[in-house]
Order: C-alpha cells, then sequence, then structure tokens
C-alpha cells in the first residue's frame, strides 16, 4: 500500500500542454463562430458538445485524469452520472408540463 | 521511538490520498455549480426568447476575450507543474505568477462588465430591471450569481496559487515534492472548466 | 519532549504536543474527534428533543396550550433544523464513523485527521449559528426545516442565520465523507479486500459518496434563497417569475439522499451487532455490502416523491413513484438478511441486540408507510398530515435513532474502558421502546384521518390521539434522559473494563486495548478471513461453555 504512495505524474512536456491549448482555443472560436449562424436548438446543442470536448481535454490533459488509476476515473463517472440524472429526471417534470 | 506524535519520519505521505481527496472536493464544487446549471437550464427552457433579449446585453467580445485568458492561465498553471518536476524553480514561480496576472486581468473584465451593467440600471433588486419581463429578470439574476460565484473562486484561486508561490519560493514545494502545486492546479482547472460552460450559455445565445 | 510511551496508555489519558483540555480541543485523534462529536450532538439532541417536548405539550389540547401559534411554528421549524442537521445526519458517521472506522480496517487514523478536526469545528459554529438564530431580533425561523418558497423569503424571521447554521453545517458534513471516501480506498489494513471488510464500512462508504455528492446542492440552494432575500435576485420568487417548484426540486435532489446518509449508517451498525449476538456469520453479506451501494445508487433518484401534491408533471410523478418503488428493494434485503441472521442463532440478548431488534420493527414500520407514500393515489390523501410526520419518525428515530442508540451501548466500553449497568439498561430500554411507539404510532392513525402536520390547532375529534402521543412523549423523554444520564456517569465512574473482547465481536475493534491506545494497534495486522465468521472462535466457544 505504501509503495506507490509517492506517485507523482510522469511529466507532459511543455509542448504537449501548449498544443491542448491551441486545441482549445480553436474550439472557443468555433463555438463563437457558430453562435453567429441560427441554427435554433443545434447552436445551443453544439456549444454544449463543443464545451464537453475542451471540459474533456482540459480534465484529461492539464488535469492528469488520463494517467490516473481506473479508481479516479469511476469516481469521475460517478459524480458526472448524480449531475446528469438529476438533471434527466427533473426535465420529466418539466418538459411534460401541461400549460393552462 | 519518537517522542512526539508526528515526526517527520512518521508522516506518512500519500500523494494518490491528497490527489483522492482534492478530486472529492471537486467534485463538490462541481455539484454546486450544477445545481445553478440546473437553474439556468430549467428558466431558458420555459423562458427562450427572454433569455435570448437579455443576452444581447452581455459584450460577445469581453466575454471570449476572458474565455481566452482562463483557458491560457490554465496553460500557465499546467506548465508550472512540469517546471517544478525538472527542477526548474524560478520557472515554475514565472508561470504560477503569471497564472496569477491571468486571472486578475479576468477580474478586472469582469469589474468592467459589471459596472457597465450597474451603470445602465441593470443590476439584482433594481427598477430597471424589475420593468423587464420576467424571464429577463432570470436571466441577470443567474447571470449575477453564477458569475459572481464563479469570480469569488477566482479570487480564492489567486490566493491559493499565490500561496503556492510563496510555498516554490521557500522550498517547501520541491521537484519531489510538489502535491500542493498539483493540488492548487486541480482547483485551478476546475475553474476554468466551470467558465466553459458559463461562457456558452450566457454570451453566445444572441 | 519526551511523555509516555504511546502504545502503554489509552487514548484518554495519551499525551501529545497539548495537555488537557487543549490536548482534546486541538487534537487530531480520530477517537477524540468521535467523542468530541459525541459531547457537542448529545447537547444539541437534548435541545432538540426538548423542542419536541414542548410541541406536544402544545398539542395535547386543540387551540392554546401553552405557547402561541407564532412560537409553535418556530419551535418546529427549529426542532427540525437542529434534529435533521444537528444530530440525524451527522450523528452515526461523526460519532461512530469517526471513531470506529478506522480501527474497523486497520488503520492509525483517517486520511486527513487535520481536516477530520475541522469538520468538528465547523459543526459546531453551524450549532451555536442556528442556536444565535433562536435569540437575535427578528426571532427564530418560523419556515419549517424546508425553508419553502415563497414563505422564506417573505418571513421577517432569523431565516438567514438558520439558512447559513445548515450551509456550514453541510462543509462539516462534506469533510467527513471526503475523510472516509479516502481512508476506505487507501487505508484497508493488508489482505482486507472490499469484500473482506466489516459491512459497516461498506455503509459509512456509501454514505460518504452521498455527503459529497449531494450536500453541495442544498448548499448552493439555501445560498440563494439567502441572496434573494437580501439582493431581490428573483430565482424563485413567484413575484420576479421565478419558480417555487424549482426551488422544491433543488431542496429535495438533496434532501431525499439526506435521508439515505441518516439511515444507512444505522444499518451498518446492525449489521455490525446482529452477527456478534446471534453468535452467527451474516447472511448473505455479498448482499448486503451491495444493498448499501444499491441504496445510496437509488436514493438519489427518486427526490421528487416529496412533491407529489405541489404541481408536477403527471409523466414525472409516474416515474418518480416507480423509483420509490425500486428504492425499497435493497432495504428490504438487508431486513430479510438480518432475520436470517437471528433465526436459529445463538441468541444473546443484551441491550444492544435489543435497541437492534427495535429498530428492524420500527424500520420496518416505516419502511413500508415509506411504500405507501409512493402511491400516488394514497400520497394525494396523506401528504402534509401527520400520517407522513409517523413515517419518518419511524424511520430517522425508531431507525437511526435506535441504531444510535444501540451504536452507544455496543461500543460504550471499547470507547470507555467501563460499563453500565446493563440490567438499568434493559429497563430504560422497554421504556423507550413503549414511549417510542405509543408516541408515534396514533400520528399513523390520526394522520389516516386527515389530521395535517405542522397545524398548531385542531379539530376536537383528533385529540384523543393527540393526547395519547403526548402521553408517549411523556413516558419516551425521560427515559432517554435517564439513559443519557447512566451513560455519562458509567463513563466516569462506570465498571472497569479492561478485556479486549466484550462481547465476542469478530471485527478488528474486539481485538486491541479497551480503550485503544492513540494508534490503535501495536502493529498493523494482516487481515485473512471475511468477517463474522463464528465456526471456529476461541472466545466464542468459551463464552459459550462458560454460560
Amino acid at each position: 500500500m505504501s509503495d506507490n504512495s509517492h506517485t507523482s505524474h510522469k511529466a507532459h512536456g511543455y509542448g504537449v500542454y501548449v498544443l491542448i491549448w491551441l486545441s482549445l482555443m480553436a474550439l472557443t472560436g468555433i463555438t463563437v463562430a457558430v453562435a453567429g449562424i441560427n441554427f435554433g436548438g443545434l447552436t445551443v446543442a453544439t456549444a454544449l458538445v463543443i464545451a464537453s470536448i475542451k471540459t474533456y481535454l482540459v480534465l484529461t490533459v492539464f488535469m492528469h485524469l488520463r494517467s490516473e488509476t481506473v479508481v479516479f476515473k469511476v469516481f469521475i463517472a460517478v459524480a458526472m452520472f448524480f449531475l446528469i440524472i438529476s438533471f434527466v429526471l427533473l426535465f420529466t417534470d418539466y418538459s411534460f408540463i401541461v400549460r393552462n | 521511538m519518537s517522542s512526539s506524535e508526528h515526526t517527520v519520519s512518521h508522516i506518512h505521505r500519500d500523494d494518490i490520498a491528497s490527489r483522492m481527496g482534492m478530486w472529492l472536493f471537486l467534485f463538490t464544487e462541481l455539484l454546486l455549480f450544477g445545481g445553478m446549471f440546473i437553474l439556468y437550464s430549467v428558466y431558458r427552457y420555459n423562458n427562450p426568447d427572454a433569455f435570448h433579449l437579455a443576452a444581447k446585453e452581455l459584450n460577445t467580445i469581453i466575454g471570449t476575450f476572458n474565455t481566452a485568458i482562463l483557458l491560457t492561465s490554465s496553460l500557465t498553471m499546467a506548465l508550472s507543474i512540469t517546471a517544478i518536476q525538472r527542477n526548474n524553480k524560478s520557472l515554475s514561480i514565472f508561470f504560477q505568477l503569471i497564472t496569477v496576472v491571468l486571472a486578475l486581468a479576468f477580474m478586472v473584465n469582469k469589474y468592467f462588465e459589471w459596472g457597465a451593467k450597474f451603470h445602465h440600471g441593470i443590476y439584482p433588486g433594481s427598477d430597471t430591471l424589475l420593468a423587464k419581463p420576467s424571464g429577463e429578470v432570470l436571466f441577470f439574476g443567474l447571470y449575477y450569481v453564477m458569475t459572481g460565484l464563479h469570480g469569488l473562486h477566482v479570487v480564492i484561486g489567486v490566493g491559493l496559487i499565490l500561496l503556492m508561490t510563496y510555498y516554490t519560493a521557500k522550498d517547501v514545494i520541491t521537484h519531489d515534492n510538489y502535491m500542493k502545486l498539483e493540488s492548487a492546479g486541480l482547483y485551478w482547472h476546475l475553474v476554468d472548466i466551470i467558465w466553459i460552460f458559463l461562457f456558452p450559455l450566457f454570451y453566445l445565445i444572441t | 519532549m519526551s511523555n509516555k510511551n504511546h502504545n502503554e496508555v489509552s487514548y484518554l489519558e495519551y499525551q501529545g504536543k497539548h495537555k488537557g483540555l487543549l490536548g482534546w480541543i486541538l487534537s487530531t485523534d480520530h477517537k477524540r474527534i468521535g467523542i468530541l462529536y459525541l459531547i457537542s450532538l448529545m447537547i444539541f439532541l437534548t435541545v432538540g428533543i426538548t423542542f419536541g417536548l414542548l410541541m406536544r405539550l402544545e398539542l395535547l389540547t386543540p387551540g392554546k396550550t401553552i405557547m402561541d401559534p407564532q412560537t409553535y411554528n418556530a419551535i418546529f421549524t427549529l426542532h427540525g433544523v437542529i434534529m435533521i442537521f444537528l444530530f440525524v445526519v451527522p450523528g452515526l458517521p461523526a460519532v461512530f464513523g469517526n471513531f470506529f472506522l478506522p480501527i474497523l480496517i486497520g488503520a492509525k487514523d483517517v486520511a486527513f485527521p487535520k481536516w477530520n478536526l475541522t469538520s468538528w469545528y465547523l459543526y459546531v459554529i453551524g450549532g451555536l449559528l442556528a442556536i444565535i438564530s433562536i435569540l437575535l431580533p427578528g426571532g427564530p425561523t418560523d419556515t419549517g426545516w424546508t425553508f419553502y418558497i415563497p414563505y422564506s423569503v417573505r418571513t421577517g424571521t432569523n431565516v438567514t442565520f438558520a439558512l447559513f447554521a445548515a450551509f456550514i453545517l453541510g462543509f462539516s458534513s462534506i469533510l467527513t465523507g471526503l475523510n472516509f471516501i479516502t481512508t476506505v480506498h487507501r487505508l484497508r489494513a493488508p489482505g482486507m479486500t472490499w469484500f473482506k471488510m466489516p459491512l459497516s464500512i461498506w455503509s459509512f462508504y456509501s454514505t460518504a459518496w452521498i455527503q459529497i455528492l449531494a450536500t453541495p446542492i442544498i448548499g448552493i440552494t439555501l445560498l440563494l434563497v439567502a441572496f434573494e432575500r437580501f439582493f431581490k435576485v428573483g430565482l424563485f420568487d413567484p413575484a420576479l417569475g421565478g419558480d417555487p417548484v424549482l426551488y422544491q426540486h433543488l431542496f429535495w435532489i438533496y434532501s431525499h439522499p439526506a435521508v439515505y446518509i441518516m439511515i444507512l449508517p444505522a444499518m451498518g451498525v446492525v449489521s455490525e451487532i446482529i452477527p456478534v449476538f446471534a453468535r452467527r456469520t451474516i447472511f448473505g453479506y455479498n448482499f448486503i455490502a451491495m444493498s448499501s451501494v444499491a441504496i445510496a445508487l437509488f436514493g438519489s433518484l427518486v427526490w421528487a416523491h416529496h412533491m407529489f401534491t405541489a404541481g408536477m408533471s403527471d409523466t414525472s410523478q409516474l416515474i418518480f413513484s416507480l423509483l420509490t418503488m425500486i428504492v425499497a428493494i435493497p432495504s428490504a434485503i438487508k431486513v430479510f438478511n438480518w432475520v436470517a441472521t437471528l433465526y436459529k442463532g445463538s441468541i444473546d440478548l443484551q441491550v444492544p441486540l435489543l435497541y437492534v431488534l427495535a429498530f428492524i420493527f420500527q424500520f420496518t414500520i416505516g419502511g413500508l408507510t415509506g411504500v405507501m407514500q409512493g402511491v400516488l393515489s394514497i400520497d394525494i390523501h396523506v401528504h402534509d398530515t401527520s400520517f407522513i410526520v409517523a413515517h419518518f419518525h419511524y424511520v430517522m428515530f425508531g431507525g437511526t435513532g435506535f441504531g444510535f442508540f444501540a451504536a452507544l451501548h455496543y461500543w460504550f466500553p471499547k470507547m470507555f474502558g467501563r460499563m453500565y449497568n446493563k440490567k438499568l439498561a434493559e429497563r430504560t430500554f422497554w421504556g423507550v421502546f413503549v414511549g417510542f411507539n405509543v408516541l408515534y404510532f396514533p400520528m399513523f392513525i390520526m394522520g389516516w384521518l386527515g389530521m395535517p402536520r405542522r397545524y398548531y390547532d385542531y379539530l376536537p375529534e383528533y385529540q384523543i390521539y393527540h393526547a395519547i402521543s403526548t402521553i408517549g412523549s411523556w413516558i419516551l423523554v425521560p427515559a432517554i434522559f435517564l439513559m443519557f444520564g447512566y451513560l455519562v456517569y458509567s463513563a466516569f465512574k462506570g465498571v472497569k473494563v479492561t478485556e479486549k473482547n466484550t462481547w465476542g465481536g469478530e471485527t478488528l475493534e474486539w481485538q486491541i486495548d479497551t480503550p485503544p491506545i492513540h494508534e490503535n494497534f501495536i502493529e498493523i495486522p494482516t487481515v485473512t478471513e471475511k468477517p463474522y465468521e463464528y465456526k471456529s472462535n476461541d472466545l466464542v466457544t468459551q463464552l459459550s461453555e462458560a454460560k
């Protein structure tokens, strides 16, 4: 149990981080550009998808989730599940309500 | 046998436990903001036009600029960790300070944004705002609360990073003991992630 | 600075960096923190019980009995806030989780001892804020512990103080959960795989996840109500365009899982106690372990069953009703397994087992009435009546409360190195048990007959039930105070206990010194067996031969 207690991550090189940063900036640019075009509901969906991709990049590379053990990935999945299911169940109320 | 309760040789260092604790704390932050995102999604679903109209009051350029600032600050934070891993103390401190500067720039922008709105009479409880349709009142209520709480977390982050800078300078954080810096980094990245979602939902729905 | 070898003295006498009182309130020893929590918890519990007693006095007769309506509203609000946030939610994890979780997994302390102490400070601060809210001008909150919009933004009472108290208490809860999860993952003794852990650990672990994930939601919700009061933000207030039902959703997204924070640890304690006093290995270990996880999981999906009459869509009502049925299943699995363990066991009817048997009886009643309430057509009829009040008291008090008493009586000798008078404890148990049921069972009946909850006044036809219920409180409360009395007395002056294994238990706490030394173990054990293996236990054989 104490063998790997001092483990830290293998260093990502500076270059890797800069590359991810460039991707993040590019994705931001795309989001802004798309927002100008009116696709209706699709615009929101696109914006959220792109935000999710950016989040994924930050989580896996900047936050080193990629190099963590499985336990951490399960943790994140559990937390996300709780958040998402709360949204979904909540919307069973609001999307089916009959208004006068 | 050592005489005091916790001599250095007895402190059992567990970096994985530290990271685990930090991630668990981050989940609480995720859900704290998650609750507000839930509010946002319901009110937007019910008031799509009012939200669209209200969002026009926000300045997309400042918003985009702030997004870029925060993303860059995440980069510099990550770079500061690589630097200390490679035993490059001054480079690490440099990157940490850049992160702080960027964070402060973000707050300055925020100050001007909010200031402009206050100047136009748009703030919680104001007559101007309350005269608007309720959907817009909700939009601005959410705007102030969410960006306000986010801003508070940015300020806390600045304090935290400056503390890390102090630790790095004093060699408390070193090339083989930088868990504190990593934890601060994790916190900072989460602050960034929250903004990644806030930005399109408030600034890009025109 | 030299001091006594810390393997020779118990944690009670150990002297670290600080002496005397400071050595307690600055201690990061999980056992001392558990005791600190126990003391502060019992104080707040006493206040909460007193408010309950006063409520029952008022309800003895229709109309005014001893107080005016405003006071009554404030008292039932505070009774709820104190009992829920200061007793039932922190209760078992903060006292017994802190004290025994590290020991049960073979560790010397939790993963973050300093954050552990911090959680206690936050608990005390939150409690003090709640008490202060009673005394400040404006008067104590009168919204009910649920702080429903719009009244919570309209009333002039000290809502904000109560909100901040709950917010800070939430932080305390989060820190405990964070500590427990990390401790269970990182500090188990060699050989203790997940399925060799004692069942109470599975319970504390599942509870900890709910503490981490659900508590922030109420944190932000209560914060938003405070903002609404101060800044007129307009997020919930219908006058400003907000949706009060949305407030209820957000409130219950925490507060329903919170009831699983309350019950899961008590179930864990029951799973610990039954094998010991039935001298049998627990029936269906895997199922009980997995059911704890299942309860935590499904319990997060049912919150809107508190809102069936609030104005939700029919579709969501059906979905939540269905999910509510499902969440009953893992709880039932536990009850079946406990009973199966007792069946043909070699029953040793000591006081801890008495409280556990009462738990099973009362939790079953509470749980079944919960399932009834999950049926939409029934809930329309019983929502906001005394039926609900009876239901949740049967599970939270008859369940968790009795589980807490069971844990107290079970672990008392190990914690204090002293024993209480067993005969007195047994007689007191009967007072508690009879008093509890006389107090709460009539509420089912009068609720069914239409008596609303939180009502100060009522129609004469309900008085007989109220009278019986109040008499029940006159049996219950003295019995509980008697229990507190003999426990406090025995902690200082009870018969000394030095044997390691008072009851013949098979988990790690019964293999260490009584009371434990500062670091719990002289050497961290290596675990090879599952817990509760009673077949080849020498001590058990000796004890049963001695009888």
